[in-house]
């Protein structure tokens, strides 16, 4: 039997990772991640868990821990917020690089300074080019199912996943979701085997000095230098998004749950204009949606991106190009340029010749609040804006709710 | 298991000489063993392999007249460092070229 709980998003990450059947566990505390680490030090210590928790002092040394155990051929797990992230910066190229499989929960938190810990995306947006692939949970079960099919998604591709759920919004809250059974779960992801495992019977150099170029190895094999296993890792993540989805289609047969791995249309079929946002800001817009369609006449609907990288670039584009504008709303950016994934959509519809009209707006940076009629209103100003603006009023970022 | 249709490329590889590629062109100076003082040559036992076991590259055989493998040998000096009867000197590689003044 399956269990149905009322429980924060912390636990409930953390339930998941138990049933994942992690076998290490390296994290620092950090707001708002505490209580996941929290949780699962708990659930070893009574014994409930068969895995190591390995007290560290400094998330530095969390990943460092992580890769040593994906290394030896062993599930880890480790999870993090803000600049906790951002000390991990320099692992997380290394666990990518060295294609460790392991799983990492992102509570979303800004990034100091000034202090802050409440939530955004910044955390995860600047890591974006770490290699590692990002996905993105909506409520608390999304959480739970994200995290155990990205333990699949790692083992499967050789690259780690992080999952990225909203501080608070999520951590803190409570919300009903389904545990599954651990027997189905262990069916549904096999045993971890890492493909160069740690093994004093077959002693390997592992991440040596590469040189530019490719060179033969000691038995004359062609090798790839540092530029070719770099492409590879780049193609297989392009390739990890059909993974992605046939993992979910395989998660939905045993567990009768997902069908939208990658994008979460809601009311988009016949929509002209559409709302693209990640994480619980695309939730929070179906009311304001249900709004728009009945006292306003638009036809509005918005697309939750639940995997940020690989960026599904096809297939987003896929799902706008037919539009008449594309609202894109997101609490991180690249500073001095604009949203990091308006960027992302511009370029991603570029090639198609009638590509919606854009627009960019930044919310709810250190967990300002997202007003509800801030989100109405301007979502209806852009899908009335007229078409005969200059491209070059159209394009800059609007930041939503400032106070000074 | 990792998916079929993955190649995961990594730079990983059996250990030995020439893992790193040709390297003997990195050396600035070239560990020579004087055979008169190296314990194994000196005693004809197989004993002692300091030099072999510190090697980083494994380029140091573990022979009764330990030789040097100068395609790979970086010239770290790491054997000269831990030989225990200073038997290994590093001379400078200008001294191998053709009027270095060494030969």
């Amino acid at each position: 039997m399956s269990d149905k709980l009322i429980n924060s998003g912390n636990t409930a990450a953390a339930l998941a990772v138990q049933l994942a059947g992690a076998e290490v566990i390296a994290a620092y505390p950090i707001t708002p991640q505490t209580p996941l680490t929290e949780k699962l030090s708990e659930l070893i210590a009574a014994g409930k868990m068969a895995a190591e928790y390995v007290a560290v002092e400094s998330e530095h040394s969390a990943l460092g821990v992580c890769i040593g155990a994906a290394s030896a051929g062993v599930r880890s797990f480790t999870a993090t917020s803000s600049n906790g992230l951002l000390y991990m910066s320099e692992q997380l190229h290394w666990a990518a690089g060295a294609r460790l499989p392991m799983v990492m929960c992102v509570v979303n938190r800004g990034v100091g300074a000034p202090w802050s810990v409440w939530n955004d995306h910044q955390d995860a947006i600047s890591q974006r080019d770490t290699g590692w692939i990002q996905l993105f949970a909506k409520d608390h079960q999304e959480i739970v199912d994200t995290t155990l099919k990205a333990f699949r998604l790692a083992e499967l591709v050789h690259i780690p996943v992080m999952v990225n759920y909203d501080g608070y919004y999520l951590s803190h809250t409570y919300m009903p979701f389904e545990l599954p059974e651990a027997e189905a779960v262990k069916a549904f992801l096999p045993p971890y085997s890492y493909l160069h495992a740690l093994d004093p019977g077959r002693p390997e150099s592992l991440n040596t000095v590469t040189l530019p170029d490719a060179r033969n190895d000691i038995n004359g094999v062609k090798q790839g230098g540092y530029m070719d296993i770099r492409h590879n890792l780049h193609q297989e993540m392009r390739l990890a998004m059909e993974v992605w989805e046939e993992i979910d289609a395989d998660f939905r047969q045993r567990f009768s749950r997902g069908g939208t791995p990658i994008l979460d249309p809601y009311r988009c079929e016949d929509a002209d204009f559409v709302v693209v946002a990640m994480g619980t800001l695309a939730n929070q817009f179906h009311d304001i949606i249900d709004r728009l369609r009945q006292d306003e006449g638009l036809k509005v609907g918005v697309l939750a991106l639940q995997m940020y990288r690989p960026f599904p670039t096809d297939r987003i584009a896929a799902a706008l190009q037919s539009a008449k504008g594309v609202m894109v709303y997101e609490k991180g950016l690249s500073y001095g340029n604009q949203g990091a994934l308006y960027a992302d959509l511009k370029s991603a519809l570029y090639p198609y010749p009638n590509r919606p009209r854009l627009h960019n707006f930044i919310v709810g940076l250190g967990g300002r609040d997202i007003r509800t009629d801030d989100l109405f209103q301007t979502l209806k100003e852009a899908c009335r804006q007229d078409d005969s603006v200059a491209p070059e009023q159209q394009d800059p970022s609007h930041w939503i709710g400032l106070q000074l | 298991m990792p998916d079929p249709r993955f190649k995961i490329l990594t730079s990983a590889s059996t250990s030995g000489p020439g893992d790193a590629g040709r390297t003997g062109s990195w050396r600035v100076e070239r560990p020579v063993i004087d055979l008169s003082r190296c314990t194994p040559a000196k005693t004809g036992k197989s004993c002692c392999h300091l030099c072999w076991l510190y090697c980083p590259d494994n380029v140091v055989s573990k022979a009764i007249e330990p030789v040097i493998d100068l395609e790979y040998c970086k010239g770290c000096g790491i054997c000269a460092e831990e030989c225990p009867v200073e038997a290994i000197a590093m001379i400078s590689e200008e001294q191998f070229v053709e009027g270095g003044g060494h030969e």
